[in-house]
């Protein structure tokens, strides 16, 4: 008897099968990424030794129960706050310390306001019914002052912009030292120390 | 006879459909691989506040979850319209937090927990109170890298 060859298995549909499958992951996949504003809390201590911080050195930023922000016991508006904390960070009106004067400040060096930025503190108050979003709001322009600041000194002695040296600091594609990148950018993070506590 | 025959006007040829399969199988398995489960479905409502300040979280598998938020229509009977915490797949007490970051603690290597990262998803219209609470309690186990979750944006939507 013949042999008969197998029969050829149609593969028409295969196409229809395939795009059913892709449409089940076209719609269930999302592409996000996390992200969002770090933050590290303060420890739990149980010393009762205070630590005496001259009220010059202290920036206060209270947001109350109708979202209305008080800095420095005067109602402004989220939009004023990075220049105002700006203002305070930069303004090096006395020594640090170590009893060194802030060479590379640009402020007004008012005596009255912060003495040098190693010393400067914001310090974020809310209350229980303020609400969450303008809480970020008002952290986030905080945290914008201080990435301006870095940008400038960046900029000043890098001639780059801060964001831009910790980008090319996570880019592996980037090519130059990358050691010497990582100490500019602890330099600067240390002539302008992210001093914001959150106090309950 | 003419030589040159007029060619027979057949309309379009058809396209040669047989490599379909593989573009389409192609891009299967794109989105197969680039895919993410959702771990956990929110029983809350849950839309971030922006911010421009924004940085990404780098390795998910050390990141834990904390949601807050109004519960959303269909609990709201059942659990009433005040701010809540969702841990995993249910609705928490605050002093549940401790045991929920020991026990995630518990399924990473020991050299991975200090760079463990909380991931505070917050609603936008939720309040301080809670979320200071919930700080308070991360405060008492020790997890203090905390991250606010936040959409790249302007604050002005907030």
């Amino acid at each position: 008897m013949a042999k008969r060859a197998a029969p050829e298995v149609n593969a028409g549909s295969m196409a229809d099968i395939a795009f059913l499958l892709l449409i089940f992951f076209l719609v269930t996949t999302t592409m996000e990424k996390d992200s969002g504003i770090n933050r590290k809390l303060p420890p739990m201590e149980d010393s009762d030794e205070d630590v005496v911080i001259k009220q010059k050195n202290i920036f206060t930023v209270l947001i109350n129960n109708k979202d209305q922000i008080l800095v420095e016991d005067e109602l402004m508006e989220i939009k004023d706050i990075r220049q105002a904390a700006v203002e305070f960070l930069d303004n090096g009106g006395g020594t640090d310390n170590d009893g060194n004067k802030c060479d590379y400040c640009h402020g007004a060096k008012n005596p009255s306001s912060s003495d040098h930025p190693d010393k400067a503190i914001i310090s974020l108050k809310n209350e229980r019914m303020t609400s969450y979003g303008t809480y970020i709001s008002v952290q986030n322009e905080l945290v914008a002052a201080y990435n301006v600041l870095r940008d400038k000194r960046a900029l000043q002695l890098f001639n780059l912009s801060f964001g831009e040296m910790q980008k090319n600091a996570k880019d592996v594609n980037w090519v130059g030292n990358k050691e010497r990148l990582k100490e500019q950018i602890s330099q600067i993070k240390k002539e302008y120390p992210q001093k914001l506590s959150e106090v309950q | 006879m003419s030589k040159f025959k007029k060619k027979k006007d057949g309309g379009l040829p058809a396209i040669n459909t047989a490599s379909l399969p593989d573009i389409v199988f192609m891009l299967l398995f794109f989105f197969m691989v680039a895919t993410v489960m959702r771990d956990n479905a929110l029983m809350i409502e849950n839309s971030l506040p922006s911010a421009s300040e924004v940085e990404k979280l780098e390795k998910k598998n050390l990141v834990m979850y904390i949601y807050m938020g109004k519960p959303s229509s269909g609990y709201k009977s059942k659990y009433g319209t005040e701010a809540r915490i969702q841990l995993n797949d249910k609705f928490a007490q605050v002093s549940e937090v401790g045991a929920f970051i020991a026990s995630e603690r518990a399924t990473k290597r020991e050299e991975e927990i200090p760079f463990l990262t909380t991931s505070l998803k917050v609603d936008k219209k939720a309040n301080m109170g809670l979320v200071g609470d919930v700080k308070q309690e991360l405060r008492k186990v020790n997890a203090l890298k905390i991250n606010y979750a936040s959409i790249k944006g302007d604050v002005s939507r907030n």
